[in-house]
């Protein structure tokens, strides 16, 4: 008789193990139901959201004492969140309630006749006239907007001020590229040392500048813009910046954001470096050498270009599987539509806030460890570019057009040399219409 | 559904069982031998051994059987969102012809070609000497070289990218530089790159094709040897005609896997690159261009597509190379 029962618990074992995933999901059905705090979920890959978002939901629970919020969050690794959501959403089931999407990654999930996001024009249309909107229209489709940003991502020029002392440039003269290089010239031959640095692996240094004189990967109906004069003629400058005039080098481990990048960096290598105002965080963070040494200003123009652009960027989402809509909605537009909450953006994460109301407001001047790090003239700076700011063309072919970019762009023409930048880009543009 | 199909052909093959699964007209006798029926189901020597092997067939018809075919249903779709799903034919391979394929192919053949060429016969001189009794420490470079294929291959990767850094101060190249060569970016060249994965798969693998070889090596009687001393062989001829034939199975075996190996090589390349993508394509393989067109760019019919070219090509390796070592002429015989 013993024998049998083993046999019958090795069943009930393996049933269990079998039933335990549809078990876990009705336990959390159940706990949202619970009480009077209504519990939701949320996905993200950055662990500073996470904790915007719970001081989100703090102030929150303190204004409405009746509909209370407990907000679960996870944090994953960039590439797993967007697969997990991703698979969530197309299988219908398993997505949380609010989710975090990077820009480069947006288009996938308003690919069908039937996102998986719900539309937010009811709480983003009565604050419209405040909000940057070229920002939001990025994560927009036929006019429906599917996601709300953290920040504008406005482009600047973070300057050495100590290097470009030593060289005797004043970097309150440099106003176009021609003063830029220029100036990059005398600081090498001065100091010995790079006017700045390119990525030949990603796309941080050549996308703006295609941006900030109207041009783009895509054009407005999604199709490859690849090969236009203007982007030739911009990865043409970046070229003869490193291999013609000598002002600038490749980014050491090929990108703005390798270690190996912060380190070198940080030892004060380059006199300057273009990069959107969410990379204050990196010099803060990994560049601890240089404070008291950066000075932010506005990008060196283009006739007839544009003063700044918005770069990057990460959206939050509700997804349509969330089971308390109204009650996500109306808390995503007090966390990240309200003034209080765009303000939040900059003391808390230290981003470029998306309501134009918020920049100038007194709290902007508050000192925290960017002004400390970087000056307090951060926002009378940007406050001069960022009317500027538009639009990209993020249409369904927005990340196979980034990674074109990425890994064959700029990599053959910026650093193995075995491409002209018209064959490059001709060749992305061909091989983005095959897709 | 297949499932149960399945499991009730495995039960009627077995007369008792089926006296039990389908009581027809003759409930009252079954009513009193019932308890002792069931009893004899748990006990009895044929159902047993499918009772046993029950959990791995469900896994294997759930997690294996059904991704399958769901995933060769998938390469003739196009899938835009849920319920946005249309069927497209062949045009996910037509699709598939083009160079980001074709380059992937190749530099996964080279790869697979690389750890070939070193992890067959590497681990089996290091398999050789480990197994002569004489050598100290026998025991302590048995783990040591084992160990590597303990760690996750994302930290492995992770320690060969900053590792192999471009700075001169990064370990490899501030190494080189004692002995008086200049440093070198590793990570964007195709050449060194593919070194650099070579290397991680070698620093990785090379220890559990060891433990293959010793357990083969164990199987060649001692008796061999000492017969072939008597006729007066040398060891590179004891190697030669006793070692290598007594080994073959577990050559062909270590070929096998390691071929399937390098053919859905992954995540080296996606911890040394730090993402599927790589400067060039010059760590792209096969399953990292299914990553980055199925995930990172949500086209999955395209991504199946891919998946489902895989597996040819390494079915169709595998057996001209099991073909070429005569695996299928012994069955014949």
């Amino acid at each position: 008789m013993k024998k049998s029962w083993v046999y019958v618990l090795s069943i009930v074992v393996l049933l269990a193990v079998a039933a335990a995933g549809c078990g876990q999901k009705k336990e959390t059905a159940q706990a949202s139901g619970d009480g009077d705090a209504t519990v939701l979920n949320f996905w993200t890959f950055q662990e500073l959201h996470k904790g915007f978002m719970d001081d989100a939901v703090s102030t929150w629970n303190e204004k409405h004492p009746d509909k209370k919020i407990i907000l679960k969050t996870d944090v994953y690794p960039y590439d797993e969140q967007h697969n997990k959501l991703l698979i969530a959403l197309q299988s219908g089931t398993g997505a949380p309630d609010l989710a975090d999407i990077e820009i480069g990654k947006f288009a996938n999930y308003i690919k069908g006749s039937k996102p998986g996001l719900v539309e937010l024009n009811d709480i983003v249309d009565p604050v419209k006239d405040n909000l940057i909107m070229g920002r939001m229209e990025n994560y927009a489709k036929d006019g429906k907007y599917y996601g709300i940003d953290y920040h504008v991502g406005a482009e600047v020029m973070y300057y050495n001020k100590e290097i470009l002392d030593q060289a005797g440039v004043d970097i309150n003269k440099i106003i176009t590229w021609d003063d830029y290089i220029a100036a990059g010239k005398q600081v090498v031959a001065k100091t010995g040392k790079p006017m700045t640095t390119i990525e030949t692996t990603e796309h941080w240094s050549v996308y703006p500048l295609m941006n900030m004189q109207g041009s783009d990967v895509l054009d407005k109906d999604g199709n490859s813009s690849f090969d236009n004069a203007t982007n030739i003629k911009t990865l043409q400058m970046l070229k003869d910046m490193l291999y013609k005039d000598k002002i600038a080098v490749p980014a050491p481990g090929g990108y703005h954001h390798s270690e190996e990048y912060w380190a070198w960096m940080n030892k004060g290598n380059a006199a300057s470096v273009w990069m959107p105002m969410w990379y204050m965080g990196r010099f803060v963070q990994y560049m601890p050498d240089l404070k008291g040494k950066i000075v932010i200003r506005p990008m060196p123009v283009f006739a007839g270009g544009r003063k700044s652009v918005g770069m990057g960027g990460t959206a939050t989402v509700i997804t349509t599987q969330s089971k308390h809509i109204e009650l996500v909605k109306q808390f995503l537009a007090e966390a990240k539509l309200s003034k209080e909450g765009s303000i939040k953006t900059w003391t808390l994460l230290g981003f470029d806030p998306i309501r134009k109301d918020a920049w100038s407001d007194p709290a902007m001047s508050a000192p925290n460890k960017y002004t400390d790090y970087f000056g307090t003239d951060i926002f009378s700076t940007l406050q001069s570019v960022v009317a500027d700011i538009g639009p990209l063309n993020v249409g369904a072919k927005y990340p196979a057009a980034i990674s074109l970019l990425q890994k064959n762009v700029c990599f053959r023409v910026l650093k193995e040399q075995s491409q002209t930048p018209e064959e490059a880009l001709k060749a992305a543009g061909e091989d983005l219409q095959a897709q | 559904m297949l499932g149960l199909i399945i499991l009730s052909k495995l039960f009627t093959a077995d007369e008792e069982v089926f006296y039990v699964l389908e009581p027809i007209a003759r409930t009252d006798r079954i009513e009193k031998q019932k308890k002792k029926h069931w009893g004899d189901l748990f006990f009895s020597q044929t159902a047993a051994p499918y009772l046993f092997v029950l959990p791995f067939v469900i896994s294997f018809l759930i997690f294996f059987l059904y991704p399958i075919i769901s995933t060769v249903i998938m390469s003739f779709e196009r899938i835009d969102g849920p319920g946005d799903v249309t069927f497209i034919g062949w045009q996910n391979y037509t699709n598939l012809l083009n160079p980001h394929f074709f380059n992937a192919i190749w530099i996964t053949t080279k790869y697979t070609f690389w750890t070939l060429l070193v992890l067959i016969p590497l681990p089996l001189l290091f398999a050789v000497c480990l197994n002569k009794k004489t050598l100290p420490c026998r025991n302590f470079f048995r783990s040591a070289f084992f160990m590597p294929a303990l760690t996750s291959v994302i930290v492995a990767g992770l320690f060969f990218r900053l590792a192999f850094g471009e700075q001169d101060t990064t370990l490899i190249n501030s190494m080189l530089r004692v002995v008086g060569i200049s440093s070198t970016v590793w990570l964007q060249n195709p050449n060194t790159a593919m070194f650099v994965m070579v290397l991680l798969c070698t620093w990785r693998w090379l220890g559990v094709n060891v433990i293959y070889f010793l357990s083969g090596l164990q199987s060649i009687p001692d008796e061999l040897y000492e017969a072939a001393s008597i006729d007066g062989a040398n060891a590179w001829e004891k190697f030669l005609h006793i070692t290598i034939p007594g080994l073959k199975p577990v050559i062909v075996y270590v070929l096998t896997i390691s071929v399937y190996g390098g053919y859905s090589m992954f995540a080296e390349s996606f911890a040394l690159f730090s993402s599927a993508r790589s400067p060039g394509e010059i760590g792209t393989t096969i399953v990292t261009y299914l990553y980055q067109e199925g995930f990172n760019n949500n086209n999955l019919g395209l991504g199946s597509a891919i998946g489902v070219g895989l597996f040819v090509l390494v079915m169709v390796l595998n057996i001209i190379q099991l073909w070429l070592n005569g695996f299928f002429k012994k069955e014949v015989d």
